[in-house]
């Protein structure tokens, strides 16, 4: 199993952000409680950075796998002798591109995980800080 | 013990029942302790989101790995080698959807259905009613497969071949799986996959290390061993076998490939199970969890169906009770005797109680939260009405499952598993995506895509050789077929993304930019949630 996430949450930096939430506070004519200024925040610099940093990474990746799979169906399709190719033993080209693609899967997986633990939630966190809402 | 009867029937029925029946007991009683509570909605539909990321990860793959998957696959591969694997890959590289795309985000802005998301920033009540119609359609084609696959099982592993002892083992199938979901909700339902999917996951984890064992550990080997006892000879292992027969076929194949990885982000049952976790950290480890134990089962299956086509041979399974899918059981009595065949048999029973289990837990929560409560009731129905609307949903969903089961018992209904991921990827990927990512999309955006796809796909289907003008057809003795393929996801599915972009960007409608902006801060953040 990839995941390992648990051990290295506890080493999150201790939010300093709290108070000063992209300088807009809450916006006028919010009451504090009647849940959280879900414009403010939207506006803020800290939730746009969020927003461009998750889609620069998200939609690539997702461009990537597609394609990758998309070519290895197509492989698989209309380039039968290519696939048929013995590489060791009985083991041909098309075998091995199979198990590349669960490779690929779990590394996406491991990878993502990893960006989104590092780059994500600490932002995310600060966030829920700044709008007052415990985790 | 009964042998290896010409018709195909092995291993010891008595034994079978007696480990399928132990498998009934204990997730009975897991599930009547997990029950005892769930008086609120929270509790019914998401388990008051109180199971960890593995819990769920787990429970995932439970009801992702389906009868299909598990019997059908390993006996694709077995009978048609390469062709068969490639089925795995794409219900495994389909996670990536979910992954990236839609687990975490799902899970902060919905709270118990997929119409929570989609209803979102939408007008509540067209857009629940059109995510309800997706949902039941979805589920109820997802479930007659399951069910009607049962029939075969029962014949197979319980020598039960007439046509009412059969009905009478669906029916006990049934009424166990709506006892899971009437006692325990959600949890009982959770704990029933979960212990599903850790037996599934350590038997076919046991057979593929005895099989490579019993090969030297060398691939190539058994592989040698498979084509040598196939009647394909060396051609199952390369790609082609079943679907490179004709141009049409290989089309065919591409248009399933695309419905497999698009669809299974868009399944409600898998959307449903991000709400049963605490957090959007814990929905990612439930994706991050399921592909890793997805990842080792489908590896597994495809050992185990080589392996089948090696010691058991291609002609004695095609000869078999229930022919492909009993490549499996077929292995199992071969290399375990009795005991592991008995262990296979009551897996497979499990799986299927488990998944229409979930299926039907999925469907009534759609029911009663999506009609019953916002559309009926404008939001304002009493919770425990609603849970009360919910359980007898699932008795009524429960029923029509034994009797759909009972009547598309025999019939040839793999289809149906593929035709719901086409749905699922046709009506609720694309409207999900847009509802995620794009703020323009509005209300009648929504319902020409769901509808859209759904059409699109029921009228490729019903003009399609599925229905009509092939040897395994429905309707046989007439041809209207005007759809070359049977699977209709090469066409839907762009056909749904048109629709909601065309019926956004072409209605007077607004999207709501408050709302818009509303559901981008949860989605990323869970805020208000």
């Amino acid at each position: 199993m990839t995941e390992v996430v648990q051990p290295r949450v506890a080493a999150r930096p201790p939010r300093p952000r709290s108070a000063t939430f992209g300088g807009i506070g809450p916006a006028p004519g919010t009451a504090g409680d009647t849940g959280p200024d879900y414009d403010a925040i939207h506006a803020g610099p800290e939730f746009t950075a969020l927003r461009a940093r998750f889609r620069r990474f998200v939609f690539p990746m997702s461009a990537l796998f597609l394609a990758w799979y998309l070519a290895y169906v197509l492989l698989a399709a209309y380039a039968k002798e290519f696939m048929a190719i013995r590489v060791f033993g009985a083991v041909n080209i098309g075998l091995l591109l199979g198990v590349a693609q669960f490779a690929s899967t779990i590394a996406i997986t491991a990878g993502y995980v990893r960006w989104a633990r590092r780059r994500i939630d600490p932002e995310v966190a600060a966030l829920r800080e700044a709008a007052g809402v415990e985790r | 013990m009964s042998a290896l009867a010409q018709g195909g029937q092995v291993g010891d029925p008595v034994l079978n029942t007696v480990v399928f029946g132990a498998f009934v007991v204990i997730t009975l009683y897991v599930v009547y302790r997990a029950g005892s509570r769930n008086t609120s909605t929270a509790d019914y539909y998401a388990a008051g989101g109180a199971f960890t990321g593995v819990q769920n990860g787990i429970a995932l793959s439970g009801d992702f790995l389906s009868a299909a998957s598990f019997l059908g696959i390993a006996g694709a591969i077995a009978i048609n080698g390469y062709d068969g694997f490639l089925y795995s890959i794409g219900f495994l590289v389909a996670w990536l959807v979910n992954l990236l795309l839609i687990a975490e985000l799902v899970r902060n802005t919905g709270r118990f259905t997929m119409g929570d998301v989609l209803a979102f920033r939408m007008r509540q009540r067209p857009v629940r009613a059109a995510a309800a119609t997706s949902t039941l359609v979805i589920s109820f084609f997802y479930m007659l497969a399951q069910m009607a696959g049962a029939g075969a099982v029962v014949a197979l592993l319980l020598d039960v071949h007439g046509k009412g002892g059969q009905a009478l083992v669906i029916s006990v199938v049934g009424l166990i799986m709506i006892c899971y979901v009437l006692v325990g909700g959600m949890k009982g339902t959770t704990w029933v996959q979960i212990i599903k999917a850790a037996i599934l996951l350590l038997c076919v984890v046991l057979m593929t290390v005895f099989l490579l064992g019993k090969f030297g550990f060398s691939l190539s080997a058994l592989l040698d061993q498979a084509a040598a006892n196939n009647t394909k000879g060396e051609k199952i292992l390369d790609p082609g076998a079943q679907y490179g027969k004709t141009p049409i076929s290989t089309l065919d194949f591409i248009s399933l490939s695309l419905a497999l990885i698009l669809g299974a982000a868009g399944l409600p049952h898998v959307l449903m199970r991000f709400y049963t976790v605490p957090d959007a950290r814990q929905a990612r480890r439930s994706v991050v969890w399921a592909v890793g134990t997805m990842s080792v089962f489908y590896l597994a299956t495809l050992v185990i169906g080589y392996g089948a086509s090696a010691l058991v041979g291609s002609e004695k399974i095609l000869s078999a009770t229930g022919r492909e899918n009993a490549a499996a059981p077929l292995l199992a009595f071969e290399i375990g005797g009795t005991v592991l065949m008995g262990v296979v048999a009551a897996v497979a029973f499990a799986t299927i109680l488990a998944v229409v289990a979930g299926l039907t837990i999925t469907a009534s929560a759609s029911f009663a939260h999506d009609v019953y409560a916002n559309i009926l009731r404008g939001g304002k129905a009493d919770a425990a009405a609603e849970v009360r609307v919910a359980r007898l949903t699932a008795v009524v969903v429960g029923v029509a499952a034994i009797v759909g089961g009972i009547l598309a018992n025999g019939q040839n209904v793999a289809f149906l598993v593929a035709l719901a991921f086409a749905f699922a990827a046709s009506a609720n990927l694309s409207t999900l995506l847009y509802s995620l990512f794009w703020k323009r999309f509005n209300t009648s955006g929504t319902l020409c895509g769901m509808y859209g796809g759904l059409a699109s796909c029921l009228l490729l289907v019903f003009f399609s050789p599925v229905v009509s003008g092939s040897p395994t057809s429905i309707v046989s003795g007439v041809d209207f077929h005007l759809y070359p393929l049977s699977n209709p996801g090469i066409i839907s599915i762009p056909v749904s993304f048109v629709c909601g972009y065309l019926g956004t960007v072409l209605s007077r409608d607004k999207a709501d930019p408050a709302k818009a902006r509303e559901m981008e801060v949860r989605s990323l953040t869970g805020i208000g949630r």
